[in-house]
């Protein structure tokens, strides 16, 4: 089966530094696919590889039959992929309201744009009772929503998630979890997410791919390394 | 009473000038983390372009002024794209050094095309004071002065809070990555940071020279190092903060030459307040963020 986005023989790194080597993903689309492993695994580099915030080596990333690798970082958005940062990116200094239309800035399609803000005001109840505060008068959870949120003002088809759990309250992260999945099975969203909180990402995602230095070491189906004690042991340590 | 009255509305009139050219500094800060030493040739070399139209137009200021404008935003482009752009940000003197370099090549070319001779800037409105209660005020050129700063204040103040172009700029200049990634081209977005900047000091030249020698390569040093201290004052990240800066500045030195009768004083002053100002409060008086390091 070909993936939406296909990765093959990826090797990217920051300089002289080599993160990725030789990494090979295949996403379906409408499909979530957690990125696991330990800190240094090079799960945030992926992501970035895929973005082009860092330039990649060797290899080949396909979206939807497109070559990534000459899409500036810019345009990405415009091909529907959208990557929320690891630390969330919120721009502090700009309101909850502004961040979101930040996300729906490049669509020409206003009345949609409109909607789009509806919705996430709809589903992100916190975000709709702060419009007009600040980035950094939000909670950690606010923020994540607010990450999130603006995301998905843009529509995307493709959408790379780093860490939305880290320093999460569990209620919020399922909350977030609910949301990819309601996504996957409405719109046919298709998710990256990388992941360090193992359970909760395995508990909605269809495949699992386990990275360790820079490396691939295990793709399976998630219900696999959910439920097969051995793999887990082996590759994620629980 | 009557010389405080003089000294006060003088020095609100040189404060609004450098309050306009403490904002075209805080511009650049804003979208490229530099401060911009380049910034006072820039404006000169774009009251030169006023110069020779105005001068092949039969005296036309209004048409120099557009000039001055027109070539303030083309010559940010330029500095902008053809050396700025590739200077890095892992070392904070590169840029200033590099933006020293581009202050010497312009006062060069100045020098080199119109001499190194003051030449006359003309004023387009009298300077004589009006007299109101028997004490002199403003005169028609101070007023002109406001007025002008106001509309670039308020001008600026539209684009940033309530353009979808303002907000772009904003998030490229809080957050380039995420910008990036959320589809802002933000490379367009430092050059027209450039672009808007420069036009601001061009205008800030435009109004300042008739009121001082004239024009000369090197007219603007001082009004550079004054604006610097009023955007310090206020804060390198605030366009606020800069326009009260500036005119703080501009109300201190008229006080401070003014009453001790010795304009040799404005030069000390000045770095004595920025000195003040670096030692006291470091990120400025407006400054929401926390310090950083310049």
């Amino acid at each position: 089966m070909t993936g939406i986005l296909e990765m093959s023989g990826v090797c990217s790194g920051y300089g002289p530094v080599k993160v990725l080597h030789d990494v090979d993903i295949s996403v379906p689309q409408g499909t979530i696919t957690a990125v696991l492993g330990a800190n240094g695994a090079g799960k945030t580099t992926l992501l970035r590889t895929l973005s082009g915030l860092v330039r990649t080596t060797a290899g080949q990333i396909m979206f939807d039959g497109k070559d990534l690798r000459s899409v500036p970082v810019e345009k990405l958005v415009q091909l529907g992929i959208a990557h929320v940062p690891e630390g969330r990116g919120v721009v502090t200094e700009l309101t909850v309201d502004e961040n979101l239309r930040l996300g729906g800035l490049w669509r020409k399609d206003r009345a949609d744009d409109a909607r789009a803000l509806t919705e996430v005001y709809d589903f992100f109840e916190p975000l709709a009772r702060r419009r007009t505060f600040a980035g950094h008068q939000l909670s950690g959870g606010e923020r994540q929503m607010l990450a999130v949120g603006r995301a998905l003002m843009a529509r995307p088809r493709l959408l790379l998630l780093d860490e939305p759990s880290l320093v999460l309250a569990p209620k919020v992260t399922a909350q977030i979890m609910a949301l990819l999945k309601q996504l996957r099975d409405t719109q046919g969203l298709t998710v990256l997410l990388v992941e360090q909180n193992v359970r909760s990402a395995l508990s909605i995602a269809d495949e699992g791919v386990v990275m360790s230095l820079g490396r691939v070491v295990v793709t399976r189906r998630a219900e696999e390394l959910r439920d097969d004690q051995d793999l887990r042991h082996a590759y994620l340590g629980f | 009473m009557d010389r405080f009255i003089f000294l006060t509305v003088d020095g609100l009139s040189k404060g609004a000038v450098y309050a306009a050219f403490a904002l075209s500094l805080v511009l650049i800060w804003r979208a490229a983390r530099i401060v911009n030493f380049s910034q006072g040739a820039i404006a000169v070399a774009a009251a030169y372009m006023a110069y020779s139209v105005t001068m092949h137009t039969g005296g036309n200021y209004w048409l120099g002024f557009g000039a001055a404008i027109v070539g303030g935003l083309v010559l940010g482009v330029v500095v902008e794209r053809t050396t700025m752009r590739f200077v890095g940000h892992e070392r904070p003197l590169d840029s200033v050094i590099v933006a020293l370099g581009v202050v010497l090549i312009i006062q060069a070319v100045l020098g080199f095309i119109y001499g190194n001779e003051f030449l006359p800037a003309a004023a387009p409105f009298s300077r004589t004071s009006m007299r109101i209660g028997g004490y002199a005020v403003w005169s028609p050129y101070d007023l002109y002065v406001y007025a002008a700063v106001a509309v670039l204040v308020s001008f600026l103040a539209y684009l940033f809070a309530k353009t979808k172009l303002g907000l772009r700029l904003r998030a490229s200049a809080f957050a380039p990555e995420v910008s990036r990634l959320l589809g802002v081209n933000v490379g367009r977005m430092t050059t027209l940071g450039w672009a808007l900047a420069a036009a601001a000091g061009a205008l800030a030249a435009m109004l300042v020279l008739p009121t001082e020698l004239g024009l000369h390569p090197n007219a603007m040093d001082l009004v550079f190092v004054t604006a610097f201290t009023g955007a310090v004052l206020g804060g390198l990240d605030s366009p606020q903060g800069a326009v009260i800066g500036g005119l703080a500045v501009g109300l201190i030195l008229n006080y401070v030459t003014g009453y001790a009768h010795n304009p040799n004083l404005a030069q000390p002053a000045v770095l004595a307040v920025l000195l003040v100002v670096l030692l006291v409060r470091p990120g400025g008086l407006f400054s929401s963020a926390t310090a950083r390091q310049v």
